[in-house]
């Protein structure tokens, strides 16, 4: 799950990391009210869950509050990257002597948290890694061991920099790591992490991505995780009902039992010269309402005018799978055509549910994707 | 090396007493796989299926010569009882439960890793079967696969049985289908299994099942290349059409940045003169033995 760069610094904030003087603005009149009370410059950014918002013109500045209300209500309901701005940030400008980069991820091959850092913050670390390698330092965490601040000051050595700078620095990245472990982030960034004329390091901007299999122990996230940013709305609809979707492109709504399987559906159905228009997966051992809710939701996407459903039954039974359709397909107000694809546990029963019901089914899911295209 | 998967294993289930350890553990056993014992704890003494339950895995270790573990506990207490397990001396634990948080994983991989021998299957994964030797310590559906020449290793589920049920009616059958687990980090890997069925007599070819998300294909494709793998491999990638950063349904599947894009696995297998299936049924014809 990931989280806006306001909520991302909030969190900093709580666990000793300074960020920018700022608030949160929903209208001009507000980022106007924030700008006057700040009184000085301010950078106002789109709370938007893209990257490269600043390219895109998602981050401004003002050198006054009039100024800032005028850019607030150019920011205010445009689109960055097919993405709906509906909030500001509007915080200070701040003076900028050096843009460090500072995150901690989970490196999937090594299998452990990785602490990056980097003396050539500001732009992306992808781009860092290409025209800079040496500029970025990283500690892989023997998680028995953990982090420590003289574990940090120890990574940081082939950095030149005073003690001073480099002490806080590395105070920074290890609460980066305790952040990391205390709320299980896949990742957790600070780009750029200014350090200011005072010789403050402050977090500029930031980045947090929940595990989303540890939000049953993160109260503070879970309220959060039916109203996600990065859903679309039919995306948001199916987290609310416990179903596994995504939204495509195409016309072609596919269901299946199992991710890979369904994937290997949308791919079938577009080597065939269809456009698939979603991704859902009933998951195993699926019950009736599951199935029916999945129906529904996507008999309802307008753009969506055949289904095709994929099941392999092993723990899956075909039966129940049938009786899911035909109570779906019921309570659907608009109803389309299906092919279904029955093979494995209960098959008989499910192929004579479905027939009854005037639905096609096949034992192959070549031949119900190839049938579905001419539906 | 041995082989890392026991053929003739002595399982303990842990979380026996639940509804999907019990309903597998009958079929497991009606495959011919020797389940030892199980565990729940607080439910020590009870049967399930005829097989004893204890409380703790160290007792199934000690009373049964348990040494391989499947496990069915829910997701937040999944790391505990693969530690449980490693500490009892089980040196193969099959992680079944989906959803269990990454650090937690990072934990006990990290522990197996520690002891040195033992090795962690998934998590979120069916687990494997050996039909040669009728051993199937998993959730999969027994009828898609026999006895044969072929070994799988996947990160799916459903997927795995679609595509060796394809590889069972070209009459080649399976010598050990292994799935590593659909989450972002697991224990046992693509590499590993390749190293494995290198040395197993009865595999003639191996199909590699991936998809988007991670490198593991790669990597897997560069021992490939680099070992010039003696045997014919065909890779099947699940997931060309997905959109950047979203999920699909594993935990593991997802794209991000440039890390993790079909593309980029069918490219890399391709350069390592791997043969990647456009669709299931044609990995059987691909694999030309």
């Amino acid at each position: 799950m990931k989280f806006f760069e306001y909520e991302a610094k909030d969190l900093l904030r709580r666990n000793g990391i300074s960020i920018p003087i700022g608030y949160g603005a929903y209208n001009s009149e507000e980022a106007e009210g924030i700008a006057r009370g700040i009184g000085k410059p301010v950078v106002l950014k789109s709370q938007v869950l893209v990257s490269g918002r600043g390219k895109s013109g998602g981050i401004r500045v003002a050198s006054d509050a009039t100024e800032a209300r005028r850019i607030a209500s150019d920011l205010i309901g445009s689109t960055i990257k097919g993405h709906r701005v509906d909030s500001l940030l509007v915080e200070e400008k701040l003076e900028i002597v050096e843009q460090l980069y500072a995150s901690v991820t989970i490196d999937r091959y090594a299998r452990k948290h990785v602490v990056l850092a980097s003396t050539s913050g500001g732009v992306d670390i992808e781009e860092i890694a290409q025209t800079n390698p040496d500029a970025i330092l990283r500690y892989w965490v023997d998680p028995d061991v953990g982090f420590s601040i003289a574990d940090a000051v120890s990574m940081l050595s082939p950095f030149s920099m005073n003690d001073n700078d480099r002490r806080k620095f590395a105070t920074v990245i290890s609460i980066l790591y305790k952040i990391a472990l205390e709320h299980d982030a896949e990742l957790v960034e600070i780009n750029p992490l200014v350090r200011t004329p005072s010789g403050q390091l402050i977090a500029a901007d930031a980045r947090l991505v929940a595990d989303d299999n540890a939000l049953f122990r993160n109260p503070i996230f879970r309220e959060k995780s039916f109203r996600r940013g990065e859903d679309t709305p039919r995306e948001a609809e199916a987290r609310k009902q416990n179903l596994a979707y995504v939204d495509l492109d195409g016309d072609i709504g596919i269901i299946g039992n199992g991710a890979g399987l369904v994937m290997a559906t949308i791919d079938l159905v577009q080597l065939f010269g269809g456009r698939p228009g979603n991704f859902l997966d009933i998951g195993g051992g699926a019950q009736v309402e599951i199935i029916k809710r999945g129906v529904i939701l996507v008999m309802s996407k307008p753009e969506v005018r055949v289904i095709l459903i994929n099941i392999l039954g092993g723990i899956t039974r075909c039966d129940i799978v049938a009786q899911g359709i035909i109570e779906g397909l019921n309570e659907s107000s608009i109803k389309k055509p299906i092919a279904v694809r029955l093979m494995g546990t209960n098959e008989e029963e499910g192929v004579r549910i479905l027939h009854q019901a005037g639905i096609n089914t096949y034992p192959n899911m070549e031949e119900a994707a190839a049938e579905v295209l001419k539906l | 090396m041995t082989s890392i998967i026991n053929k003739d294993p002595k399982v303990v289930v842990q979380g026996i007493t639940g509804r999907e350890g019990t309903l597998h553990t009958a079929l497991m056993l009606r495959y011919g796989t020797r389940i030892v014992a199980g565990v729940t704890p607080g439910k020590g003494g009870q049967q399930v299926q005829n097989v004893p339950v204890y409380n703790r895995v160290f007792e199934a270790v000690n009373n049964h010569n348990a040494d391989t573990s499947i496990i069915f506990v829910p997701a937040p207490f999944t790391r505990d009882a693969v530690l449980n397990a490693i500490d009892a001396g089980i040196k193969t634990v099959v992680v079944i439960t989906e959803g269990i948080p990454q650090k937690d994983t990072i934990e006990f991989i990290a522990k197996a890793n520690k002891n040195g021998d033992v090795t962690i299957v998934g998590p979120n994964t069916p687990g494997f079967i050996s039909p040669p030797h009728s051993v199937k310590v998993g959730i999969m559906p027994a009828h898609v696969f026999k006895p044969g020449i072929v070994g799988i290793a996947s990160r799916s589920g459903t997927l795995t049985y679609e595509i060796a049920w394809h590889v069972t009616n070209a009459g080649l059958g399976q010598s050990m289908c292994v799935g590593i687990g659909g989450d972002p980090i697991v224990g046992l890997g693509f590499t590993q299994l390749l190293e494995m069925f290198k040395d197993d007599e009865a595999t003639k070819g191996v199909v590699l099942i991936g998809e988007i998300g991670g490198n593991a294909e790669e990597l897997a494709a560069g021992y490939i290349k680099q070992t010039n793998y003696p045997k014919p491999v065909v890779a099947y990638i699940a997931g060309r059409l997905a959109p950047p950063e979203k999920r699909m349904g594993h935990a593991g599947a997802i794209v991000m940045g440039n890390v993790g894009t079909a593309k980029s696995k069918i490219d890399t297998f391709t350069a390592a003169g791997v043969p990647v299936a456009a669709k299931p049924s044609d990995i059987a014809k691909l694999l030309n033995l």
